[in-house]
């Protein structure tokens, strides 16, 4: 509990750049929204939104190296260690409580909402309004087929999700491997493991994208198709989002290894990766149990 | 420029003291900087939303339309509860948390300096965002600041798109500074001071910080699917496609719920602070007030749908939601009772904070009492959605944290700026504020029990008289805050020299630093016996 | 002492209340037994709160008054007592259980809507109330009826001043009305606060609520969920009679359903539709389209000069029998007679310099729109 020298970081810059950069991803993402949806021009809103996330993504850049080098001259004590490690829990602990709004929508739908139109349970009554509409999961046919056309199939959990299943909880072991050899200090064990990590992360993002790809050219489930795609979509899509940036931080972590970074004392960086790789995981562990196979 | 604190006090001072110029506050890292800009942001927020509320209550003066039009009426209602909720409440406490966290537990600064910057930063580019969609086409949100699909979804003006991403970015600022927070408090503190030594403000916010990192994403995620709902074609808040109007409410309630705790738990802790003070005795039952707190936090993610009593629950929903919700009297009524035990047998004067922390209790109180009312949920069915509501939690908001956040700046400018506040000044404003408050909020239990709903432009006749007395309050109430920026603008520019200990009867490390408090905090970490 | 003054504005206020129901402060007595058993509970618990305030405020203030520092009130050092604060947690719980057994009771009688004698449909439509009795071939709209020039006022308001409607729902003396509730657009809420019945009519989904109504007589409420703009214009009137003038309304509103089918058999000339389209539109189309066609500009289209009212018919007659998807333009084929749909139609296209001099008859309608 001592604060004998805490660091205080001098005036930044970076804050309000990003605040800015924010501002113009957030308001080029909505006039490119409201344009398609408007049919109107999408030019203002691709160039406001490129802008932003470019600005971001150096501003980010910048900002880490900063980091980095403060850590790399030892400024940095075991407390402002401390300090990072509570910061980067906390942070994960508010992406679980994101997937879980999507998770309790999924319950909710699945379990009330669903049945209820289709005439079971305490607000059965509701089936008076969607006449022949039967409660079924998957959500094959939705109350109104016209517009929101239920999809013809969904996919089999026992093909590509269990691959990637494979894939994910492998690269748990792998990230968890290179972590090992950078407390023993063997570089280029840390160096192999975290690329093939890298690798699984990579292989993992084909296979949904391709998975993507089927289900809507081939199987009809789209985000148009009711209920269940939106669910499908919606947890599937930012679990994929969240391995994207899992994918990107590791390969930022071995870059940074191959430059001789980290100690195998000091190495919060590649613990917060790692952290992180790790609860993107579990997220899909949840998953595959209930979008996939129940 | 870079220096590690505590090395050399002398030189850390001289290297690390204000930048010049307006570069000091856009670049800056130091928590009473970025304190200060929280608190400035909130007032200017807070004068926005007032204005807004003013405007609402002039149409509202008498029944008929006089001055604006239904449609534009529904963006007031809307905006001025989003930008009140948003923008002047939880950036007002943050700012607090800025200053007073390091200087309470002993702490050089926050945590993470920097992105304590940006979560401040964040806030006035999304409030411009929000604030922009009143001139665009179609008019500002205007779905009340619940916004219920499909009413925000389907059947909103196409400004919504930049409501969810303005949302999306003040979801991000809080998170950050709720981490900072957290880190702050659990990691900083000085040799001594322990969890159960720490000031109740302190662990009002540890709380709060939590309840924020746990509702802001959940916040982010059902403005999400409201956004692919209207954009990308999906069902969510749609029978038609299988997914449920009521689903939005679910969820939009389980971030509501704690988020008015979010709104109230900051202010028990500042009351804590203040009555001991000015009562000059300890806290009565420290430990109950950290378990109540405790109590309240939890139970507030169990309660949620007391909101949505009239949507059509399952009976035993219902009921669940009925008795959890009456639980939660429970603990505040502890905290209130242990406010008034500490006032008895002490030996009290009345300073401005006193004040406004008096009448936090006792219209805090009442709007518990109203609260404990609408929790019987036959009951409810009878007082939901009208003016009764309006009446419950604008009293635990206004004179709640409103007067807490009043308190809270009398308590401390004289440590901020090292100057007394004037304390004539400061009690003209306080009486003007408490008989503006009642005046405009209590008629409005009357008009809500003989059946006037909430958030409508133009009433029945038998509305019309409490409503004039409501809208001449609401001028007493708004004009009167203008004295509260004159008093804090005087205080800043000089008056009478505050001491250290500034208050005769303050305990604490923050009274232990010099008025005006140096630029860093604790650089030398003091130890709390 | 001084905390006192806040009460004199308020004694003062109810020193000079003209003794009128204008300043009514408590919940209507209540007509039906739930919504007298809801009044008690009501002030049950509000005279335990007035119970808990006075011991609270009165040892808050006693110690404001006698422990003052002026008075030269020296502070005693206690800060805990664990058998006072295990007392003050476990009475308000006490409390708590006692008054949540009759509100559980309350609740579960309300949550009963078995063995109804009728059952009515309502549907909250974008701003009117739709009242269908099942089994019965009635159905119809329930509008607001008080006039605009009242609301901008331009004319005296009259008693009933947005608490009126033209078509209110009837229902029978001292039989069981189950309603069941749903929305065609956004949520609406139903309230009657003398019924003690307030539920929400959720789009796509079917609420249920009744009623026994006693008195004979006119109950009159609001929508209470914030439903767009002319969220506080639509009112719910309900007139309770008798069980014989009731079957005698059925019986009325029977005939006059047939005759109002009749009249789409007749010939109309541009005239008469542009007459009663007129009427058709202030009530059904004004309130988003406004009464002079222009509009709100991002939100609703104007009609004056729209490529829809002066272009080809046959898109405009699409739009207003079927509504658009994903907007606030309803489906209207389903809430208007062929009558009024072409009157209205017909007012569109020649109203406010749209001249096209075209008109569509109700039989045309009424092939367009099976």
């Amino acid at each position: 509990m001592s604060t004998a020298s805490y660091y205080v970081p001098p005036q930044s810059r970076w804050p309000i750049l990003a605040s800015i950069a924010l501002f113009l991803l957030a308001f080029g993402a909505g006039n490119l929204m409201n344009a398609l949806s408007a049919g109107a021009s999408t030019g203002t809103g691709w160039l406001l939104l490129l802008l932003g996330l470019g600005m971001l993504l150096a501003i980010l850049f910048g900002w880490f190296r900063n980091v980095v080098h403060e850590s790399m001259s030892g400024m940095y004590s075991e407390q402002m260690d401390r300090s990072f490690r509570w910061g980067m829990s906390w942070f994960i602990f508010s992406e679980v409580m994101f997937f879980a709004a999507f998770f309790g929508t999924l319950f909710y739908v699945r379990n009330l909402a669903v049945p209820w139109l289709g005439g079971e349970g305490e607000k059965g009554v509701s089936n008076m309004l969607w006449e022949g509409f039967q409660a079924q999961w998957p959500l094959m046919t939705t109350p109104d087929m016209e517009r929101f056309p239920g999809p013809e199939q969904i996919i089999s959990p026992w093909h590509l999700p269990l691959l990637n299943t494979v894939l994910l909880i492998s690269s748990s072991f792998t990230v968890t491997i290179a972590h090992k050899a950078l407390k023993l200090g063997n570089r280029s064990n840390i160096v192999l493991w975290l690329a093939v990590t890298v690798l699984l992360g990579a292989s993992f993002l084909v296979f949904q994208a391709y998975e993507y790809y089927e289900a809507y050219h081939h199987l009809g489930l789209t985000l148009h198709a009711g209920i269940y795609g939106a669910t499908f979509f919606i947890l599937t899509g930012f679990h994929g989002m969240h391995v994207t940036l899992g994918t990107l931080m590791l390969i930022i972590i071995w870059l940074r290894v191959l430059k001789g970074h980290f100690s195998a004392e000091q190495h919060f960086g590649f613990e917060a990766v790692a952290w992180y790789w790790h609860f993107v995981d579990v997220v899909w562990v949840g998953l595959f149990l209930f979008v996939y196979i129940l | 420029m870079e220096s590690t604190l505590g090395q050399n006090l002398g030189d850390t001072h001289h290297a690390h003291g204000p930048a010049s110029g307006i570069g000091r506050w856009l670049f800056t890292t130091n928590h009473k900087d970025i304190g200060s800009l929280y608190l400035w942001f909130s007032l200017l927020m807070f004068l926005t939303g007032g204005t807004m509320a003013l405007l609402i209550r002039a149409e509202l003066f008498q029944p008929g339309l006089q001055l604006v039009q239904p449609e534009f009426f529904n963006q007031m209602t809307t905006m001025h509860g989003l930008i009140m909720v948003f923008g002047a409440v939880m950036p007002a406490f943050v700012g607090l948390a800025n200053w007073m966290v390091p200087m309470m537990i002993g702490a050089p600064d926050m945590a993470l300096p920097r992105m304590n910057n940006w979560s401040f930063w964040i806030l006035p580019f999304a409030f411009a965002m929000m604030i922009s969609t009143l001139f665009m086409d179609g008019g500002a949100p205007n779905f009340g600041w619940t916004f219920y699909a499909p009413l925000s979804t389907t059947y909103a003006p196409p400004s919504v798109t930049f409501f969810i991403f303005a949302i999306h970015m003040m979801g991000i600022s809080s998170i950050m500074g709720a981490i900072n927070v957290i880190a702050t408090i659990l990691n900083l503190r000085a040799p001594g001071m322990t969890m159960m030594k720490l000031p109740l403000f302190v662990w009002s916010w540890l709380i709060t910080a939590f309840l924020l990192i746990a509702v802001m994403p959940v916040l982010a995620g059902v403005v999400t699917m409201m956004l692919m709902d209207i954009h990308f074609g999906t069902s969510f808040f749609n029978a038609a496609g299988g997914g449920d109007p009521v689903l939005f409410q679910h969820v939009f309630w389980f971030f509501g719920h704690p988020e008015v705790y979010i709104m109230i738990l900051p202010a028990f802790g500042i009351i804590s602070e203040i009555i001991p003070t000015f009562a000059r005795k300890r806290l009565f039952g420290y430990a109950s007030m950290v378990y109540a707190i405790g109590s309240i936090a939890i139970l507030s993610f169990l309660v949620w749908a007391h909101h949505m009593f009239t949507v059509g629950l399952p009976l035993a929903g219902e009921l669940f939601f009925m008795f959890a919700t009456m639980l939660i009297a429970v603990p505040t009524g502890v905290k209130v009772f242990n406010w008034v035990a500490t006032m008895f047998r002490g030996s009290m004067t009345f300073e401005t904070p006193m004040l406004f922390a008096l009448a936090f209790v006792v219209l805090f109180t009442i709007g518990g009492f109203s609260g404990l009312m609408l929790a019987i949920a036959p009951a409810d069915f009878q007082y939901h959605d009208t003016y009764f509501v309006v009446a419950h939690f604008h009293y635990v908001l206004v004179p709640g944290a409103i007067f807490s956040i009043m308190a809270a700046a009398y308590y401390w400018l004289p440590k901020w700026t090292g100057h007394m506040i004037n304390e004539r000044m400061g009690k003209i404003h306080f009486w003007l504020s408490f008989v503006g408050v009642n005046i405009t909020f209590f008629p409005m239990h009357f008009v809500g029990l003989a059946g006037m709903p909430r958030r409508i432009p133009d009433y029945a006749l038998q509305f019309a008289d409490f409503n004039s007395v409501a809208s001449v309050g609401a001028f007493i109430f708004g004009l009167s805050q203008l004295l509260f920026v004159y008093n804090v603008i005087v205080c800043i520019r000089g008056g009478a020299r505050a001491t250290d200990r500034v208050w005769e009867g303050a305990h604490g490390l923050e009274w232990t630093l010099p008025s005006p408090a140096p630029y860093h905090s604790f650089s030398q970490p003091p130890v709390v016996k | 002492m001084i905390k006192r003054i806040w009460l004199l504005p308020w004694i003062g206020l109810l020193v000079s209340l003209p003794a009128a129901a204008a300043w009514q402060v408590n919940l209507s007595p209540g007509s039906t037994e739930i919504a007298r058993d809801i009044r008690e509970l009501h002030m049950i618990i509000f005279w335990i709160c007035v119970a808990i305030g006075v011991v609270v405020f009165g040892v808050m203030f006693w110690s404001i008054i006698h422990h003052r520092k002026s008075r030269g009130a020296e502070a005693h050092h206690f800060h805990e007592n664990t058998f006072v604060e295990i007392l003050w947690t476990l009475i308000p719980f006490g409390i708590l259980i006692a008054m949540a057994v009759p509100a559980t009771a309350t609740l579960i009688r309300m949550y009963d809507s078995t063995e109804a004698d009728l059952d009515v449909q309502i549907t909250g439509y974008q701003w009117k109330w739709r009242y269908q009795y099942l089994g019965h071939d009635i159905d119809y709209f329930s509008v607001l009826s008080t006039p605009r020039e009242q609301i901008n006022n331009e004319a005296e308001k009259g008693e009933h001043y947005l608490l009126e409607v033209d078509n209110p729902l009837v229902l029978p003396a001292g039989k069981k009305v189950r309603f069941l509730l749903t929305s065609n657009d956004v949520i609406h809420s139903w309230w009657v606060p003398d019924f003690a019945v307030k539920k929400d009519a959720i789009p796509g989904f079917v609420n249920e609520a009744w009623v026994i109504p006693e008195e004979p007589g006119i109950y009159r409420g609001q929508c209470t969920e914030l439903c767009g703009k002319d969220h506080g214009f639509m009112p719910v009137v309900v007139e309770v009679k008798p069980q014989e003038e009731f079957d005698q309304w059925l019986a009325d509103a029977r005939s006059a359903a047939e005759a109002q089918a009749a009249a789409a058999e007749q010939d109309w000339s541009l005239e008469q539709l542009m007459e009663r389209g007129e009427q058709v539109y202030n009530s059904a189309c004004a309130a988003c389209h406004l009464p002079n066609g222009q509009g709100v500009p991002g939100a609703f289209p104007a009609l004056a000069g729209s490529p829809i009212a002066t272009g080809d018919i046959g898109p405009h007659i699409d739009i207003v029998l079927h509504g658009k998807a994903g907007t606030a333009m309803q489906a209207f084929g389903a809430q208007l007679d062929a009558v009024d749909l072409a009157a209205v139609i017909t007012y569109e296209r020649n109203a406010w310099g749209n001249d096209t001099g075209d008109s569509v008859s109700p039989q045309q309608i009424a092939e367009l729109n099976q």
